[in-house]
This record gives structure tokens, C-alpha cells and sequence, in this order.
């Protein structure tokens, strides 16, 4: 009897490995890996900053990072950490960044709205004042911010690595309304915009965002050969740091919790045996 | 908490407080000396990996609140600063997080093993209930401190299961406007949920003593479901249920830091990290994995009143379910038949929380598509959902009550202590005799 049970508890979980069919769809992201996967798996800082820098040129245009701060490019683990300066807001680097932005302040003597060189401790500058400025100059649509971007979409990295290097001419059966783009792994439905027969409707979406980069958009510092492939895995990169900027210390913190909980575990275990030793049960 | 005490003051100071306040002897007869049966399994370990669980909550809870902003426009950022910038913040909050979900597990395996081995029939009727009204309060704690990120999901599954009320004849809308505090989820939603997610945990922690005390009052049952004989059938509770628990709670412990240090957002839904928009609902709402059973038996009744009333229907049915087990015997291991229905029904709660988690249009079986009677597609969610439910409530409502009047249950040993000392084999001919005596 047991075992029927298990077998039905069996069938029920082979049902659901099965995948789900909606009208909505999108491709599988592509199969993608970084160095920060895994339990050990931790960020490549030279990509970070590569990252950064792909950010900065090319997505910080259109993209906010409302919860990012300068500071945070210089705190452990970040693009520009750097062992002398434990206090992220003394870093060259990241002062250095800062400075290159004007950011709006008030001057403390007269009241007015004065422009002052960012610092450290300033968030990064919004691209637009508001966000109907920022629909304004995207056709109507809302770059969303980047922030949480990474852990914010299913299978975060792939997704994104997916929609920036995913952009393809569908054929002519597409009409693509103005302003728009197909990308096969954005979620939506062609059905409307597919003059071939219903059975090839196209996996896949429209994305108001044009095509964001291509080979060669940035420079590298580090000489890296800036192809498409390699500005988005490390753009990518950046933004899943940007999402968790304390991953590698909670890694870290997680292996010395589990070695400790085993030995803790092990310890009980004895001690279990040891005083039922007497007891018949 | 009853009975005979063996508690003798040691010291001056024992001696003094003893007959003042008898905390300390309170304590020592019921975690020291309190006599347990000596042949409960693992399954019994999950009352204390509760305890644990609530602990945790309350402990990262009370936390989170010193950071936490209960207001429509800065709760997602006060969430995001406790991941960022508070010390250890990302620690206290992902376990929170996943604690609640590990709460959720350890909830149902709880319930289940008194499914299984008939902890609800007397004398446990009362202890069984407090349980119930235990997982209720757990259901509303988790339901709005998933509210309280004010994430897409937070606030969409806010307004549907908020709205669910409005289903209710006459007074719907006004319970529905009454919750909210407006006429929407809104910042007064929010604030009353915040106020009641810290206030419901003290009083889970009230009824969870009720829970301790009740047990205390006929002692735990154990799987065979015998009443303990003798003294020959116990051990106290120090050291020998202190250290298994204790060992479980480590075990339980690895599995949850496994979650929290190297999956933290595997149990979540990722829409969650994008703030709340009232303009933008999301393309599929869901709510996490531990409602999603009740979310199915919702989601497979036609009429939305209906739907409502089976979702809590679901509930209160294991409220009443002492009464609608008609069997004498508590433990299944003596009761084949009801075993295997039990399997059935453990596997029906798996299919409608797997339900709940897809659209109810979606195929079971992918491709198939001429499994259609009338114009009811039955290789679907929904269909699989109506199924699944109708067995959940025929196995309170039809199987208990009539298999305990039908079924002829195995031969149950004379004591704990007997298929223990000598084995089936050789079991002494009064092991047979009819299971009525017992109870």
C-alpha cells in the first residue's frame, strides 16, 4: 500500500516537470555561465568593472540604478574594491567617478538650486527628471531600472544575456509596429503581427528598446576585444553584482555556517546514540 | 503541567521561590521530567523544529522592524537598504524570508503525521484544534508579511485575496473596504498589515503554550497509537526528547541555511523584486507555494462565492475532523485501507499545489488537446484541480467516516512496550484481541 502511495506521489511530480503552454511566449533563455555561479562561485573583478563601464556608456543613457550609490563601487567585493581603502567613500577610483557627474544641490547660504561635482556618497544620477520625461524620449515606453534587474526576471543573467545579444529580423510575415523591436526571448504574444500560417507563429515579443549593443561600443581598459558576446556577459555581470552586492559574503559566511552546523549535527547525532544506548525502542 | 510532581527545590533559593512562584518546578514537569512515550520516530521531532521556526521569525522579525518603512513609497527601499546597507542585513531578512517557508514545511509534516497516526481522536480533540487555529493564524501572518516588500506580487496578491471578502453576500464590500481602510490596497492596507504581522506571531506563541499544555494533559500519542501502560513504555523528556529533537533541529537547520546562504530567492517568485505598480498587473499572480493548494480548490469552483467557501471549507475541515473519524483505532499502521487512502490524499494535496502554481487553461498533459467532453477541456488545470478537490473533501466528508464503521483493522500490540521487547513473531496471543477495547 505504501508503495502505491509512492508511485502516485511519484506521478505527481512527474506531471509537474512538464512545461506549461500559454499564449504569452518566449525562448528558452540561452545556457549561459558566469564565474559567480554556484556555492563557491564568486565575481570576476576585472569583468565587473568592464561591466560597469558598458553601463555607464551605453545602458545609464536610458537606465536608472535607483538604489546604487557611488560608494558601493568601492565596497568589498565591488568593481573597484581596493584593500587600502577599506572606506569605500576614500577610494580614488570611485571619487573619481563621482566627480565626473554634476548632481543638483542646495546652496546652503542662499537656498538656490546649484549644480556641485558628485562625491561618493551620491546615488547614481537618475537619466531623466521624472518618469513622463522618461516615456517621453523612449516612445512611450519605461526603462525600468536596473537595480534588481538580475534577480528581478526569471533566470536573471541568462535572461538578460539573452535579450541583448537575441535581437533577429523575424521575415517579412512580421509586421513590427514603429518603434518597436522583435526579440524571440521577450515575452508576448505574435499572434497579431504574424501574417504567416498560425502554427509558425514566432516565440516572442516586441521590446521598445533598440538593439542596445554591438561590437566594439566601448573601449575596455584592460584591452579585452569588446565583441557583442563579451560587453553582455559582463554587463550582465555587473548588474547581477548590482543585485546582490553582499552574494560573495553571504557564500562565505554560508560555507563556515554549514561546516559549523555539520559538526554541530554530528556532535548531537553521538550524543543521541550515547544516552539511548539503554533504552529498547 | 499535570499529575504527580517529582520537582524537590535543591537550594536556599529553590526552596524560597518555590513557595512563591513554582516556575522552576512548572518547567522541570514539563521539559525535564515530563514522562514521553519512548518509541516516537522522527516524524515527532517537527513540534519542536516548530518551536524553533516560530523563534526564528520572531527573533529576525523584531529585527527587520527596526529598518523596515510601512509606507507605500518607501517600502521596497527600506527592504532593498536592510539587503544593502544594514549590517548582516541580507542575513536577517533572507531568513525571515525562507523561514517562513521552512515554518510552512515543517507546519505540514506536523499535520500530516497527525493524519496519520490519528492525533486528533480522543483524548486530543482540544490539542488537535489549537493546532488548527495555530495554522490559521501562521496562514495570515505569512499572508501579510508577504504583502509588506510591497513588491509587484505583495501587492497584487494583496488585492485578490482582499477581494475574495467582496465574494461574501451583504457585507462583502463593506469587510473588503473595511480591510483596506480605503476604497484600494493602499498605504492605510499596508500600515494595518504591518501592525497585525507583528502582532500575530505573540499570539501564535499564546496558543502554541494552550497547544503545550493540552498535550500535557494526556500525554503525546505515539505510533502505534496505544495509551502508554506503564512506566515501562515512557522515558522523561531530559535528556532522552531534548537530544533527538535537538539532533532533528540540527538536521533542519542545514537544510534551511542551505536555502538561505546559497538559494535565498529559489522559494520566492522573481516578480517580486520589481516595486509595486497598481497600473501593471502582473502576467500570472501567484501566491507562494504553501497556499497554493487552497489557491487551486479557489480557483476550480465556477462561482467565486462558492470558490471562497471551499478554500476555508478546506480549513475547517480538519477543524471538525475528530468528529468524522468514526475509527477506534488511532495509529494507520493498524488500519491498511485507511493507509492507502491516507497515500492518496498526501499525493492529492502535491497535485493541487501543483495546480494552484499554473493557469487553470494550462494542459496537464502538454499536446493532447482532443481530451475534451461536451466543451469542458478535462486535460486541463481546472479539471485536474475539481478532481483533486473532490477527493480532498470526500476523504474527510465520505472515506474516514464510513472506513471506520467498515474496515477490519490489523491485530494492535498490548503496550508500547510489548512489540518492542518481543517482536511480532513471537508475540504473545493476546496482541490479537479486538482493537474496540483499546481506544
Amino acid at each position: 500500500m505504501l508503495r502505491k502511495g509512492i508511485a502516485l506521489a511519484a506521478l505527481g511530480l512527474a506531471i509537474i516537470a512538464t512545461p506549461a503552454m500559454a499564449a504569452t511566449t518566449h525562448a528558452e533563455p540561452k545556457d549561459m555561465h558566469w564565474s559567480f555561479e554556484g556555492p563557491f562561485g564568486k565575481f570576476d573583478q576585472g569583468q565587473l568593472q568592464r561591466g560597469y563601464k558598458v553601463y555607464r556608456e551605453v545602458c545609464s543613457a536610458c537606465h536608472s540604478m535607483n538604489l546604487m550609490s557611488f560608494r558601493n563601487l568601492g565596497q568589498k567585493g565591488g568593481p573597484f574594491y581596493d584593500e587600502k581603502y577599506k572606506n569605500p567613500n576614500d577610494n580614488p577610483y570611485v571619487k573619481a567617478i563621482a566627480k565626473d557627474y554634476q548632481v543638483n544641490d542646495i546652496d546652503s547660504e542662499t537656498g538656490d538650486v546649484v549644480q556641485r561635482p558628485g562625491t561618493s556618497a551620491d546615488k547614481f544620477p537618475n537619466p531623466f527628471p521624472n518618469e513622463p520625461a522618461a516615456r517621453a524620449s523612449n516612445g512611450g515606453a519605461l526603462p525600468p531600472d536596473l537595480s534588481d534587474m538580475a534577480k528581478a526576471r526569471e533566470l536573471g543573467p541568462r535572461y538578460i544575456y539573452s535579450i541583448l545579444t537575441g535581437y533577429e529580423d523575424a521575415g517579412p510575415n512580421m509586421t513590427v509596429p514603429p518603434g518597436k523591436h522583435y526579440n524571440p526571448y521577450m515575452p508576448g504574444d505574435m499572434g497579431a503581427f504574424w501574417k504567416g500560417s498560425a502554427a509558425t507563429i514566432p516565440e516572442g515579443g516586441f521590446i521598445a528598446m533598440p538593439p542596445p549593443l554591438v561590437a566594439d561600443k566601448v573601449t575596455f581598459d584592460d584591452g579585452t576585444k569588446a565583441t557583442l558576446d563579451q560587453e553582455a556577459k559582463d554587463v550582465v555581470a555587473f548588474l547581477v553584482w548590482a543585485s546582490e552586492p553582499k552574494m560573495e559574503e553571504r557564500k562565505s559566511f554560508g560555507l563556515a555556517a554549514m561546516i559549523y552546523l555539520l559538526i554541530f549535527t554530528g556532535l548531537l547525532y553521538v550524543s543521541y546514540k550515547r544516552i539511548w544506548r539503554n533504552v529498547s525502542h | 503541567m499535570s499529575g504527580h510532581s517529582n520537582y524537590e527545590p535543591k537550594t536556599g533559593f529553590e526552596r524560597w521561590l518555590d513557595v512563591r512562584l513554582p516556575i522552576v518546578r512548572l518547567a522541570y514537569d514539563s521539559v525535564v521530567d515530563f514522562p514521553t512515550p519512548k518509541n516516537l520516530n522522527y516524524w515527532w521531532t517537527f513540534g519542536g523544529i516548530l518551536a524553533f521556526c516560530l523563534g526564528i521569525q520572531i527573533v529576525t522579525g523584531v529585527i527587520l522592524a527596526m529598518h523596515y518603512v510601512p509606507h507605500v513609497d518607501y517600502a521596497f527601499a527600506s527592504v532593498e537598504r536592510i539587503m544593502r546597507d544594514v549590517n548582516y542585513g541580507w542575513l536577517v531578512r533572507y531568513m525571515h524570508a525562507n523561514g517562513a517557508s521552512m515554518f510552512f514545511v515543517a507546519v505540514y509534516v506536523h499535520i500530516f503525521r497527525g493524519l496519520y497516526y490519528g492525533s486528533y481522536k480522543a483524548p486530543r480533540e482540544v490539542l488537535w484544534i489549537l493546532g488548527c487555529v495555530i495554522y490559521l493564524l501562521m496562514m495570515a501572518t505569512a499572508f501579510m508579511g508577504y504583502v509588506l516588500p510591497w513588491g509587484q506580487m505583495s501587492f497584487h496578491g494583496a488585492v485578490v485575496i482582499t477581494n475574495l471578502f467582496g465574494a461574501l453576500p451583504v457585507v462583502g464590500p463593506s469587510i473588503t473596504t473595511w480591510l483596506w481602510g480605503g476604497f484600494a490596497v493602499d498605504d492605510p492596507t499596508l500600515n494595518r498589515f504591518f501592525s497585525l504581522h507583528y502582532l500575530l506571531p505573540f499570539m501564535i506563541a499564546g496558543v502554541v503554550i494552550l497547544h503545550i499544555w493540552a498535550l500535557h494533559v494526556p500525554g503525546n500519542n505515539n505510533p502505534t497509537g496505544v495509551n502508554v501502560k506503564s512506566k515501562a513504555d515512557t522515558v522523561p523528556f531530559h535528556p532522552y526528547y531534548t537530544v533527538k529533537d535537538g539532533f532533528a533541529i540540527a538536521v533542519f537547520m542545514l537544510m534551511f541555511a542551505s536555502f538561505v546562504f546559497f538559494n535565498p530567492n529559489a522559494l520566492g517568485d522573481a516578480v517580486n523584486y520589481v516595486p509595486a505598480n497598481p497600473l501593471v498587473t502582473p502576467a500570472h499572480i501567484v501566491p507562494e507555494w504553501y497556499f497554493l493548494p487552497f489557491y487551486a480548490i479557489l480557483r476550480a469552483v465556477p462561482n467565486k462565492l462558492a470558490g471562497v467557501l471551499g478554500m476555508f471549507g478546506a480549513i475547517a475541515m480538519l477543524f471538525v475532523l475528530p468528529w468524522l473519524d468514526t475509527s477506534k483505532v488511532r495509529s494507520m499502521r493498524y488500519r491498511p485501507t485507511a493507509k492507502l487512502y491516507f497515500f492518496i490524499f498526501v499525493a492529492t494535496c502535491l497535485v493541487l499545489g501543483f495546480c494552484g502554481g499554473r493557469l487553470p487553461d494550462d494542459h496537464v498533459i502538454p499536446k493532447l488537446t482532443t481530451f475534451t467532453l461536451l466543451d469542458a477541456d478535462l486535460n486541463s488545470m481546472v479539471w485536474l484541480s475539481r478532481i483533486a478537490a473532490t477527493y480532498y473533501f470526500a476523504y474527510f466528508l465520505l472515506i474516514l467516516p464510513i472506513l471506520g464503521l467498515t474496515e477490519t483493522p490489523l491485530p494492535q500490540p498490548e503496550s508500547i512496550s510489548e512489540p518492542v521487547l518481543s517482536h511480532s513473531a513471537n508475540a504473545p496471543a493476546g496482541a490479537a484481541a479486538s482493537p474496540e477495547k483499546r481506544g
